[in-house]
């Protein structure tokens, strides 16, 4: 038997000794509300939790107070509008969100973007998910009550933010991506200073494996806690590290790249078979070191060249419907979109990561504790705009 | 790697062998389905199936259980309806400035796979241990907007279809509470549907376009907004 079945079977043996408990000393339900205002729910998110003792019975996410109403907002505006709203989706990873609609328009276009432009959006595209998941590390520790992380993961964040403002002009909104390549060429001296930034986040993700992964409260808080089996996270559409961390080998980036020059490096896709709060934090560990890896051979390499292709000024997209999902921080973003061969999206379809990472949270809050609702939302990981859109 | 000349004959059989696939798996549905499979279409990797509304679950639970597809990826709806407020939800203000004509909407073209009907369901899924996909599209009688629900075979399409019913005012039969997911409770109409005006673009003119119109002289000392690229 494995550590983790033990795990497994422990906690359910450890939840049904408290269901008698409970029966036998009757006691009542109650309703608890945790938000729309909390820490571990990283925007507005609502959970209404019916509780036996401290037990979960029942948990209920309430959305849309953030809800923006994109995919109608982008049937009014042009195409390069679009990425404007589209920055505010996953708001700590902006870039990356801009890149599966540019490549879908591109797509219907038989536009495809010089290599160069390639080449750096995909650093732009890693340094976005180094930004994300970085706060995720220290945010994670705040959950089951440590401060410290959460400073230093702020502190590290800050010199990736400072490239991609660098390169973009915007630290959390770049809105640089264009339809057939980018909007400049990167300053001088860009280069150099990413890889300075890259050992900063190394050295981050070392201190954070030092500091919390091996904490002892850590690993109980987290450990056996929240289990979803693959099958059950496939079903939900999980996807990201959270799937990856129940075992399921599979990475946009490198299972269908599209438009991005992923495969031209070496790296490694990072699995853990446990399915639990920890093996979620320890993937996305992993990840954010592996991105690090990815974006320094990326900066040997850029090819030199132009960063635009040829595109018409005012840029009409030919009729057509086109699909493509990208493998973003959060998980697989992607835009269905449909054109009628006019200056705007006729229909624009967005599959955002965090949504259907956090259906699952019905299924996964039965018969939790109270404390670990907390811990198992942190892990999850979402972003409230993921979610509303 | 793969960009080299003489890799490239090997490239056009991996795609000739994807294509087989692709027509292997439409054969399969079609023998499960029969008739129901009404029309499919590939291009690019992307593969398109449309079948009859009553067979809306039975594709889903041969995806599911059958082709090994178990990933759930997105359920939604497109209203094929070109916008009866023009060719976009402009302000009259604004087609004054564009001189647009008012005039009599475009007819309903389709897109990938077809399509008979207004409302057209859509859906993705994906089998993660082969990369394969298929994007699933079910025509909705305008009159009767009503299809089985996915949820028994996929638990992750339970949002998406309270997002459907919401925002096109579809029905899933078999749905365990289609209740708002991000509208208030008291919110009347589908706001997705084209013939759903965006009010605040209808009574407000585009800032941009006024901002070109009133942008002051170079030297006049005007405050700088607006206009400047």
């Amino acid at each position: 038997m494995t550590v983790t079945e033990r795990q497994q079977l422990s906690y359910i043996a450890a939840q049904a000794a408290d269901a008698r408990v409970n029966l036998e000393i009757e006691t009542e339900g109650m309703t608890l509300n945790i938000g729309p205002q909390h820490p571990a729910t990283h925007g507005t998110l609502r959970i209404v939790a019916k509780l036996d003792g401290e037990q979960v019975v029942s948990a209920e996410p309430v959305m849309g107070y953030m809800h923006r109403g994109y995919e109608k907002l982008a049937e009014v505006r042009t195409y390069p509008q679009v990425t404007t709203l589209i920055n505010r989706i996953d708001w700590l990873g902006s870039f990356a969100n801009e890149v599966p609609f540019i490549l879908a328009a591109e797509r219907l276009m038989e536009v495809e973007a010089p290599p160069r432009a390639q080449w750096i959006r995909t650093i732009l595209f890693e340094l976005s998910r180094i930004a994300n998941i970085t706060l995720f590390l220290g945010d994670m520790a705040v959950q089951v009550g440590a401060i410290t992380p959460v400073f230093f993961a702020f502190r590290d964040r800050e010199h990736v933010l400072n490239q991609i403002e660098a390169a973009t002009g915007g630290r959390f909104h770049p809105n640089f991506d264009r339809i057939g390549g980018l909007k400049d060429d990167l300053p001088a001296g860009w280069v150099a200073e990413t890889r300075q930034a890259m050992r900063k986040i190394r050295t981050f993700c070392d201190q954070i494996e030092e500091l919390v992964e091996g904490n002892e409260i850590f690993q109980a808080r987290t450990r056996g806690i929240g289990v979803i089996p693959a099958d059950i996270g496939l079903s939900y559409g999980l996807s990201g590290a959270n799937i990856r961390a129940s075992g399921v080998d599979w990475d946009l980036r490198r299972d269908s790249p599209c438009g991005l020059v992923h495969d031209q490096v070496d790296w490694k896709v990072w699995t853990h078979p446990d399915g639990d709060s920890f093996a979620r934090f320890w993937v996305r560990l992993q990840e954010t070191r592996e991105a690090t890896k990815i974006v320094d051979q990326l900066l040997d390499a850029i090819p030199s060249g132009p960063i635009m292709a040829k595109v018409p000024v005012i840029i009409k997209v030919p009729a057509g419907e086109a699909y493509v999902e990208t493998e973003n921080p959060l998980g697989v973003m992607g835009y269905y979109v449909v054109s009628k061969g006019d200056v705007y999206p006729f229909r624009v379809k967005i599959r955002s990561a965090s949504f259907s990472n956090v259906s699952i949270t019905p299924w996964l809050l039965k018969g939790v504790y109270v404390p670990d609702i907390i811990t198992i939302l942190g892990s999850l990981y979402f972003i409230l705009g993921d979610i509303d859109r | 790697m793969s960009s080299t000349d003489t890799e490239a004959p090997e490239a056009d059989a991996v795609d000739a062998s994807a294509d087989e696939a692709v027509e292997a798996l439409v054969a399969r549905l079609r023998i499960t389905l029969g008739d129901a499979l009404v029309e499919s279409d590939a291009d690019g990797g992307l593969v398109w199936v449309r079948v009859q509304r009553d067979a809306w679950a039975d594709l889903a639970n041969c995806l599911s259980h059958r082709e090994g597809f178990g990933f759930f990826n997105f359920l939604s709806a497109i209203d094929w309806m070109p916008s009866p407020f023009g060719r976009e939800m402009d302000s009259a203000v604004d087609n004054v400035l564009n001189a647009v004509e008012p005039g009599e909407p475009a007819a309903t073209e389709t897109g990938a796979a077809g399509g008979d009907t207004r409302f057209q369901l859509l859906a993705r899924v994906n089998d993660v241990s082969t990369g394969r996909s298929v994007i699933a599209k079910a025509d909705l009688p305008e009159d009767d907007l009503r299809a089985p629900s996915w949820v028994p075979t996929y638990p992750g399409a339970d949002w998406h279809e309270r997002e459907a019913w919401e925002m096109f005012g579809i029905d899933f039969d078999g749905h365990p509470g289609l209740r708002h997911l991000y509208l208030p409770g008291e919110f009347e109409g589908h706001p997705l549907r084209k013939d759903y005006p965006l009010l605040a673009r209808r009574v407000k003119p585009w800032p941009g376009l006024v901002d070109v119109e009133l942008m002051p002289e170079p030297g006049e000392g005007g405050d700088g907004k607006g206009g400047a690229s």
